[in-house]
């Protein structure tokens, strides 16, 4: 099918022309909010890769952010070494804590809520592990050193203004849907599929589960490691106990869950939601002045959600818009 | 650090333990009869802890007597829930059922917080300065009735699911629900039921545990985490493994506490973990599913 005469191809490059024209006219309120948006749609991609197309569920991915953060920060502070090439060493890092995790969990039959448990436990376990190591500044933080000049955009470095951290972000969002999209289509992509929906009868038909789970956690490992990078250099200050709380696991999967899991769209349009309503919340909260109504009133909008559209936003989105189904 | 500090170092630990056991017999009850794993289990335990403290600070009840009431009120909001909204969620997939208990736990927590405020909060009673003396052990008494009173609940809901005509029915909805209707058992209600006892036992747990730490709403999470791996530890779904594990996670809190340092103590508790999921992964004592 030509790209051009797709509808949904239409659709997508009309956004994309969108969200590149925006910093035009954007400021820096808005823009830092399509940043979140863009990042949290990242790392809900590279989840989704192992969870929605694999099928394996991961409740620690907190780890691979954390371990992409600490790495590209640290070798920065200690050394200078430019972001992307602290991102290697931090994919690398991830890779291993993946193959790790992977092989102990897949090996000795861990699955379903006990794999998605020993997931937690090993970035709880890394986080306490970080709280105490010096190097990384232990429990007191890691904080990176501003530019020298504010104004200049140094893309090598990571250092500079909210626009060109917007430009990064979205490149990195489009890279991973193109990615995810290219992971979906090819052979290992159906065997994903294979394995989420029946994984013994899978097995039955000759793949090798194990290297094909083990592909899925490895690819999904790096890819959220390169987000924990931008998070570094975004935020410039990193404690373990935020960069690897549970709390950022949850948060890291519950646009995809929203969304639609398994879809290509749904991450990106549950970070859209989520980051949407919790503005939006935050805003009424200022209103009514009371701590915690915004918590609950977001509490309930996401149980509301699971209970009107288990299945995710966008599978119900797509068929009103009447997009070409299918599994995408 | 002699012999008789670590006497008493293990016995602190083997009586909280007894008392995260009881939070964590819940958890298992719920996940062996149900198979849904209550993410909201921590909240509970707030909310619980919460209740022993208002009835202690504005009825003067102490946290023993006042078990049965906020065990009841548990039993009340557990039974609830099961019926009006986790039940619609039975057969979905783990994560829908994971985020639909965890935004219920973002409810909790937040009422809570709005309720009683961020401060930690805690209870003096005449008993949190005494102790007892046993040869060369020495006991706070607090301890010593928080850790047999949750003996005590543990008996009582074993007996229950071996004597009662009740209990019999939710063990055979646990065995197969399919045939337990069947035989004409209102499955949706025991359901509710075990909910309701579920979170019964984290009431009970959380008054214990009122005697024994400061309450905070962002404790939640931790007791969430800390009830997982007491079920995984010891099976989930078995009573005595619920009680096996609050044991041995009591035991390595105390023993990494003093040993290393307090603030590496939930890694032990990680650590433990993850070698139980690899080498038992049914839990020391889980039966092969």
């Amino acid at each position: 099918m030509s790209l051009l005469h797709d509808r949904r191809a239409q659709l997508l490059l009309g956004l994309l022309a969108l969200m590149a024209l925006v910093p035009l006219a954007a400021g820096d309120y808005l823009l830092s909010i399509l940043i979140t948006v863009l990042i949290q749609a990242y790392l809900g991609m590279s989840w989704n890769v192992m969870m929605g197309f694999a099928g394996q569920f991961s409740l620690g991915h907190a780890l691979y952010v954390g371990l992409g953060a600490y790495a590209g920060g640290a070798l920065f502070v200690h050394y200078g070494t430019p972001p992307w090439i602290g991102a290697i060493a931090g994919m690398a890092v991830s890779v291993l804590a993946g193959t790790v995790i992977g092989t102990l969990g897949f090996r000795f039959k861990v699955m379903g809520v006990y794999f998605a448990l020993l997931t937690i436990a090993f970035a709880e376990f890394t986080r306490v592990l970080f709280d105490h190591w010096g190097w990384v500044g232990a429990s007191s933080g890691l904080f990176l050193p501003p530019a020298a000049n504010a104004s200049a955009d140094n893309l090598w470095l990571l250092r500079g203004s909210a626009t060109m951290f917007y430009y990064v972000a979205l490149g990195m969002t489009v890279a991973a849907f193109w990615f995810s999209r290219a992971l979906l289509m090819r052979r290992i992509g159906y065997y994903w599929q294979a394995i989420r929906e029946d994984q013994d009868a899978a097995d039955a038909l000759g793949i090798d589960v194990f290297r094909t789970k083990m592909i899925a956690v490895l690819i999904s490992a790096a890819m959220t490691s390169l987000g924990g990078v931008f998070l570094a250099f975004f935020n410039n200050n990193l404690y373990p106990e935020s960069i690897f709380s549970m709390h950022r696991s949850i948060e890291l999967i519950l646009g995809t869950i929203i969304g639609g899991i398994g879809t290509l769209f749904g991450p990106i349009l549950g970070a859209v939601v989520l980051t949407a309503l919790g503005e939006g919340l935050t805003i009424l909260g200022a209103h009514i002045g009371i701590d915690g109504v915004k918590q609950i009133a977001y509490g309930i909008c996401l149980m509301l959600i699971l209970i009107l559209k288990p299945g995710g936003l966008w599978p119900w989105l797509r068929s009103r818009l009447g997009l070409a189904g299918g599994t995408r | 650090m002699d012999a008789t500090f670590f006497m008493n170092v293990i016995s602190a630990g083997l009586l909280t333990g007894l008392v995260y056991g009881l939070m964590a017999l819940g958890l298992s009850v719920i996940f062996g009869v149900m198979r849904v794993v209550n993410f909201a289990h921590g909240d509970m335990m707030v909310v619980a802890m919460y209740a022993a403290f208002l009835l202690y600070t504005k009825l003067g009840i102490s946290p023993v007597p006042a078990l049965p009431l906020v065990a009841g009120l548990l039993f009340v909001m557990g039974y609830l829930l099961q019926r009006l909204l986790i039940n619609r969620f039975l057969g979905a997939t783990e994560h829908i059922q994971f985020l639909l208990l965890l935004s219920l736990a973002i409810i909790i927590t937040n009422i809570v917080l709005m309720v009683f405020g961020p401060d930690a909060r805690n209870i003096q009673l005449d008993a949190s300065f005494e102790s007892y003396s046993l040869g060369p052990l020495i006991l706070d008494k607090v301890r010593v009735i928080a850790a047999f009173t949750a003996g005590g609940v543990a008996m009582l809901l074993w007996a229950f699911f071996r004597y009662t005509t009740t209990g019999t029915a939710i063990r055979a909805c646990a065995d197969n629900p399919v045939g337990a209707r069947v035989v004409g058992l209102d499955v949706e209600k025991l359901y509710a039921v075990t909910f309701g006892i579920g979170a019964a036992c984290v009431g009970a747990a959380g008054c214990l545990l009122l005697l024994l730490v400061d309450v905070h709403p962002h404790l939640s999470s931790d007791y969430t985490l800390l009830g997982f791996i007491i079920v995984i530890l010891g099976g989930l779904g078995s009573l005595g493994g619920a009680l096996l594990g609050g044991i041995l996670v009591g035991l390595s809190e105390a023993l990494s506490g003093v040993l290393i340092s307090p603030s590496l103590k939930s890694m032990f508790s990680f650590g433990l973990l993850i070698l139980v999921l690899l080498l038992r992964p049914q839990g020391i004592l889980g039966k092969k599913p």
